[in-house]
């Protein structure tokens, strides 16, 4: 794991935060803090405000109380650092697009209102096609590519805009097996390449080896930047799925007991 | 064919009918794409309440219309996107408000009137020199304004979250929309009438939307339809003694369920 100097900005610091929709609170006093290099992926039910979490990082939904900082900036301000992959079945799968023209959009911004993709946007573009191996799609209708593609080609999308920080809300959410395995494969080399990822996940089964760190969240967060789900923190009632942790990895994940340590 | 070429209001049909297809197979788009096609309908038959009242009160009716249409563009607008009450609800209400002060007002108002026909259905045959000029500078301003924000409408209208992550100033590109919308309803509106506008904006587009990959190229192909429709349907009416308007219309959809259906049979139609 990449050593990371002690004082560097965290990318996302999340302080005793609590958010939510009219006067349901989804998230309840929220402390997360994201460091370089870091891959970390959240597990938790539906409902449990994985989707929440990441409006209030991109500056979409203010938080009730408590603070966030994006890059030590107001995240309205500090999301144009973040490549955003927001979950798919989201999108209006029939919309006339070529993939080409979806990635070039993480190129969008207020510096490029009034004015037309650059040479430099494109070659960004088509660098980014390279990443997620997709040049050979480039022309290819959206609506065309299969389910993993897709998610590729937003994931390329994100990553035209050169982020810091990677923000995935269920990228393997249907998506068949050797597709999500690809995708994680993916997010591997990009982590490696010096982008730090923070994904999201109700399936703990997409929860790879390739995480650096892992956590819980459901309405509260249980996370302490360490690879293992602990014991205590399904004992708190995380309703994080045993038996998914127990069989259903590549690796283990969940704390050996005391007697075995 | 040629006889009926050599009628002056004819060629000023024609030349209409060039110059609303290039404003309703470009806005048009953005509306299919978008999903706007219900509030676009609703400042449509809104924009009739101003109408009403303009009759009434003795002021240039374009000018009632122009007021409504905008005013009802902002609220339907406001509404689609702020609150959390059913927008389409609210919608419907408004849209049913306009076109009853319209009707009330005009009954109200002594003396000559024209029917509510006429504005439904519009006059393609009634076009005059002056309105063909209006016509040219809304489409240039709906063509440009398309032009300068190409890339934004395309990218809210596919992903509007990702586009505010992006600070894309979405919210100033809706109301830019929406106000686009409501202009070129108002002053198409006396050409064509309301629901030849709606056909208009629906059907080429998302005949378009059908088999084409981009919104470049469905804005072309929506132009050039929409321009097939009113002739065709122009040259129908003509030969069949018909209300112009209900005939464009009518061609215009049958021509979409057969698109519809030949879609069904060939799902994968490529376009190159």
């Amino acid at each position: 794991m990449t050593p990371t100097a002690p004082n560097a900005t965290p990318l996302v610091e999340i302080k005793d935060l609590s958010a939510g929709y009219n006067n349901e609170m989804v998230l309840r006093d929220i402390n997360l803090t994201v460091e370089p290099d870091n891959f970390i992926g959240l597990i938790g039910p539906n409902g449990g405000g994985k989707t929440t979490l990441f409006k209030v990082i991109l500056g979409l939904l203010q938080p009730h109380k408590g603070t966030i900082k994006v890059m030590g900036m107001a995240p309205e301000k500090g999301r144009q650092h973040i490549g955003y992959v927001p979950q798919f079945t989201y999108y209006d799968s029939d919309f006339p697009i070529r993939a080409r023209d979806v990635v070039r959009m993480g190129r969008l911004g207020p510096k490029h209102l009034f004015k037309p993709y650059t040479a430099e946007d494109d070659r960004v573009v088509e660098e980014c096609l390279e990443r997620v191996h997709l040049t050979d799609k480039g022309n290819a209708p959206l609506r065309e590519l299969s389910g993993g593609q897709r998610q590729r080609i937003y994931i390329a999308r994100a990553l035209a805009s050169e982020p810091e920080l990677l923000l995935l809300d269920e990228p393997t959410n249907s998506v068949d097996v050797e597709a999500s395995a690809q995708i994680y494969e993916l997010l591997h080399e990009i982590n490696l390449q010096g982008v730090t990822i923070l994904l999201i996940s109700h399936d703990l089964n997409v929860i790879s080896s390739y995480v650096k760190t892992i956590g819980c969240l459901n309405r509260t967060l249980h996370y302490h930047g360490e690879k293992e789900i602990t014991e205590d923190m399904i004992q708190a009632g995380y309703n994080c799925p045993v038996e998914l942790i127990a069989h259903g990895l590549p690796h283990r994940v969940l704390a050996k007991h005391e007697e075995q340590g | 064919m040629s006889g009926i070429l050599s009628y002056g209001f004819m060629q000023n049909a024609l030349a209409a009918g060039v110059l609303v297809s290039l404003a309703c197979g470009v806005i048009g788009t953005l509306v299919v794409l978008k999903r706007m096609v219900f509030i676009s309908s609703g400042v449509a038959h809104t924009a009739y309440g101003g109408i009403g009242m303009a009759f009434y009160f003795g002021v240039n009716p374009m000018l009632g219309a122009l007021t409504f249409s905008l005013g009802a563009s902002l609220l339907m607008g406001y509404t689609q996107r702020k609150t959390r009450q059913r927008p389409d609800t609210l919608i419907g209400v408004m849209w049913a408000i306009g076109m009853a002060i319209g009707i009330i007002f005009t009954d109200l108002t002594p003396g000559y009137k024209p029917d509510l026909m006429s504005y439904l259905f519009g006059s393609i045959l009634a076009v005059t020199r002056a309105d063909l000029w209006m016509m040219l500078v809304v489409d240039l301003i709906v063509i440009g304004i398309t032009i300068l924000f190409f890339k934004e409408f395309q990218a809210t209208a596919f992903d509007e979250a990702f586009a505010r992550t992006r600070n894309v100033p979405v919210d100033l590109l809706y109301v830019i929309l929406v106000t686009m919308i409501g202009l070129a309803v108002v002053m198409l509106m006396r050409v064509v009438g309301l629901i030849m506008i709606i056909a208009l904006l629906t059907i080429p587009a998302a005949i378009g939307a059908l088999f084409l990959k981009s919104m470049g190229k469905i804005m072309w192909l929506a132009t050039g339809l929409s321009l097939v429709f009113t002739i065709g349907g122009l040259l129908l009416s003509y030969a069949f003694n018909l209300t112009s308007g209900a005939t464009i219309i009518l061609v215009a959809g049958a021509a979409y369920l057969i698109a519809l259906l030949a879609q069904k049979l060939c799902k994968r139609c490529p376009d190159e």
